[in-house]
């Protein structure tokens, strides 16, 4: 069981839709990740557990291409392209999406303009006309539904005066807006009440296609139940110390991470 | 030469410039004018041109542009274009009463305003202030001639014209007024031009100031602008500033509120060299509101100094001041202002805010707020930040799929947003913001609004 992951990837590089082999990752000289192994294939859904300070959200940055991480070596290989190449706008609108652990506030920047702008930025890039203005209000009301946004939400600025439960959904809604291929949700449970969990996991498990895939970042088996995994991984120091399937969640739950932490150092 | 040296010759220069000239300086202005001169120029050779010993020029050093050769404009000039013809401007449906000045001078081919409300008078302070002296004499000078502030004392001693609007009692003047300021000239020329708006008692009326250069040469234009706001009266007053960057100016307006009476005046700082804007305002009655906005972008060698002071001299009034600057390569910028609650002024609001975004290490900001409260039962505030572009927030955008360009313009927008959405004209507020997002776009090296020849 144990990295799995990494005994596969040289064989079955061409069926994934994420390849990550031997990512080691440093933020302001200090490297966070020291060989990261991951494969996913379209469909999946794979939970990434771990300790405070083991590197996940690091991962879930690098993957969306945040500049202050210095990629030390080791590759990502999303749909047969080099993804660490490619710029974090262009990740974006080859369909990769981070659901962030912390929405910024952006004051003075309308949520409708930001929302337009980024999805017809994802239609330009493959090659389609601009949404109309009709038919992305359209839209828009549609995904609101989905995970019960408040309508007023939409008038404000990104985020400003949202709630952290608000900012949660909001962050779902943009995901249902940009029907993403790979979502990486960065601890989308922390801080949220069970009915807000619902919501944003409905919203999540109404994305849910054979074509897509989703890697859950989170501290705690409760998101879990909600939005089932086909794999745990359970990052510690950097490593994937562990990998297995759903049942490890739980086993984590109830024993923790220390049993992980004495097994593997 | 030692620094002291050119100091007293740079004084000397405009000793002899003022007595040289001054039959020419009287010759067919008024005695409101002209009874001033003198003793406002003996005040201004007390403290001379400012340079960097006088703490209230602390950030900008008039020295260097007054020190310059210039063509000074002592009597007005032919042009020899139709300006009505060479200067448009398009901002879509801004409907507005439009006024020229060429120099500091009213433009002899002004179209004649047509429906002006009954009473309203718009026109050439220095023609008025000879024809209806009435209209004139109970506000020129009455704040400015008070004032110690030697840009002041000078644009006294040499004012010949400007521009002049009087709004009577309980007349609401819905269309704004456009005053388009051209500078023209084949050679460097130095400008003086001294402007007054009266509003009376519950009047109201909106003046749209557009600071333009229709030639690349070398400008220096020292400017004084009286608002007198009547009891209940609403004034707004804006200001496009957007003129070639060899094209210096001192702009100081003085702002005396009634009771009951609300202003706002707000500055858009796009194009020009060294600008300096000197900004008062006081209040002569109770529950009167000031909101003092302004915005600039600034590149290349550009300079921006704002110094406000808002006197608090009445209880229960409301100031706002919202100042942001953006500032790239080597530009500079400053921003002071002064907030004075005199010791009765009890239950006074007054809050100020200066906010500025470095893109450049070499870009540089002063700021500096200076609060004197003598009242104990008043709320007061001011904040200054001086930061660069936020980080997270462009990443976020990115992350969304918008180019790094485009969000980082956003992020510039939301910034002056702020500022230009309170704008009481919408389609100058919405013409400013496109002037902006141009502006950010390294698109606007004029104002291309204005079509010109």
């Amino acid at each position: 069981m144990f990295r799995r992951g990494a005994q596969n990837s040289e064989l079955e590089t061409t069926n994934n839709m994420l390849t990550i082999k031997n990512l080691r990752v440093a933020v302001e000289g200090k490297e966070i990740l020291k060989g990261i192994n991951l494969e996913i294939k379209a469909g999946e859904v794979h939970a990434i557990m771990g300790p405070n300070g083991s590197g996940k959200s690091t991962l879930g940055n690098v993957l969306a291409g945040k500049e202050e991480y210095e990629v030390l070596d080791g590759e990502v290989i999303y749909e047969g392209e080099d993804l660490l190449e490619r710029s974090a706008e262009d990740r974006a609108r080859m369909g990769v999406f981070l659901g962030f652990q912390y929405p910024v506030e952006i004051p003075g920047v309308p949520m409708v303009n930001f929302i337009k702008t980024s999805v017809n930025e994802h239609r330009k890039y493959k090659g389609l006309e601009p949404l109309t203005a009709g038919e992305f209000l359209k839209l828009m009301r549609e995904k609101k539904e989905l995970v019960h946004l408040d309508s007023q939400l939409t008038n404000r600025s990104v985020n400003e005066g949202f709630s952290g439960g608000e900012k949660k959904k909001n962050e779902i809604f943009q995901m249902a807006m940009l029907e993403p291929k790979l979502a990486i949700l960065d601890e989308t449970d922390s801080g949220l009440d069970i009915d807000a969990l619902k919501v944003v996991s409905d919203g999540v498990n109404a994305l849910k296609d054979p074509s897509r895939s989703t890697i859950v970042i989170t501290h705690y088996q409760r998101l879990l139940d909600y939005i089932v995994p086909d794999f745990v991984h359970v990052l510690y120091q950097g490593r994937i110390v562990k990998s297995a399937g759903k049942e490890l969640a739980l086993e984590l739950e109830e024993k923790g991470y220390d049993w992980l932490k004495t097994e593997n150092v | 030469m030692t620094l002291t040296a050119k100091k007293i010759a740079l004084s000397e220069k405009y000793t002899e410039l003022f007595y040289a000239n001054q039959n020419k300086l009287d010759e067919g202005s008024s005695n409101l004018f002209n009874r001033m001169r003198e003793i406002a120029f003996k005040r201004f050779e007390k403290a001379g041109i400012p340079g960097f010993k006088n703490e209230n020029y602390k950030y900008t050093n008039l020295e260097r542009v007054f020190g310059k050769n210039y063509r000074h404009v002592f009597e007005y000039e032919k042009v020899d274009v139709d300006l009505n013809e060479a200067f448009r401007c398009d901002v879509p449906q801004l409907d507005t009463h439009v006024v020229l000045l060429v120099n500091g001078w009213y433009y002899a081919k002004n179209q004649p305003l047509e429906n002006l409300p009954k009473g309203v008078v718009v026109g050439s302070i220095k023609q008025i202030a000879n024809e209806k002296p009435e209209l004139v004499e109970s506000y020129l000078n009455r704040q400015a001639g008070l004032s110690d502030d030697p840009m002041v004392t000078l644009n006294t001693a040499f004012a010949q014209d400007g521009f002049f609007m009087y709004v009577p009692d309980h007349v609401v003047f819905e269309k704004p007024i456009q005053v388009i300021n051209i500078m023209r000239s084949e050679d460097p020329v130095f400008t003086t031009q001294r402007n007054l708006i009266v509003a009376e008692k519950n009047s109201q009326t909106k003046v749209v100031f557009c600071d333009h250069t229709m030639s690349d040469c070398e400008f220096l234009a020292n400017n004084v602008t009286e608002v007198f706001v009547g009891d209940d009266a609403v004034v707004d007053v804006y200001t496009i500033q957007n003129q070639n960057n060899k094209a210096n100016s001192v702009n100081s307006s003085f702002f005396k509120q009634g009771t009951n009476s609300n202003l706002l005046t707000s500055v858009a700082t796009l194009h020009g060299g060294l600008i300096r804007n000197n900004l008062k305002v006081e209040f002569a009655g109770e529950h009167a509101e000031a909101n003092v906005y302004g915005i600039s972008f600034t590149d290349k060698k550009q300079h921006v100094d704002n110094y406000t002071n808002i006197e608090h001299a009445q209880p229960n009034c409301l100031s706002n001041q919202v100042y942001k600057n953006v500032l790239d390569e080597d530009s500079v910028g400053a921003f002071t202002g002064r907030i004075h609650v005199v010791r009765d002024a009890q239950k006074t609001n007054a809050f100020q805010r200066n906010n500025n975004v470095l893109l450049t290490d070499s870009a540089q900001m002063n700021t500096k707020p200076q609060l004197i409260i003598d009242a104990d039962d008043v709320k007061c505030s001011h904040g200054a930040t001086i930061g660069q572009i936020d980080e997270d927030a462009l990443f976020y955008l990115r992350a969304r799929g918008i180019g790094e360009d485009d969000a980082r313009m956003m992020l510039m927008n939301a910034f002056a947003h702020e500022v230009v959405q309170k704008i009481r004209i919408e389609p100058l507020r919405d013409r400013i913001d496109e002037l902006v997002e141009k502006r950010l776009k390294g698109e606007l090296a004029k104002c291309h609004s204005c079509d010109k020849n």
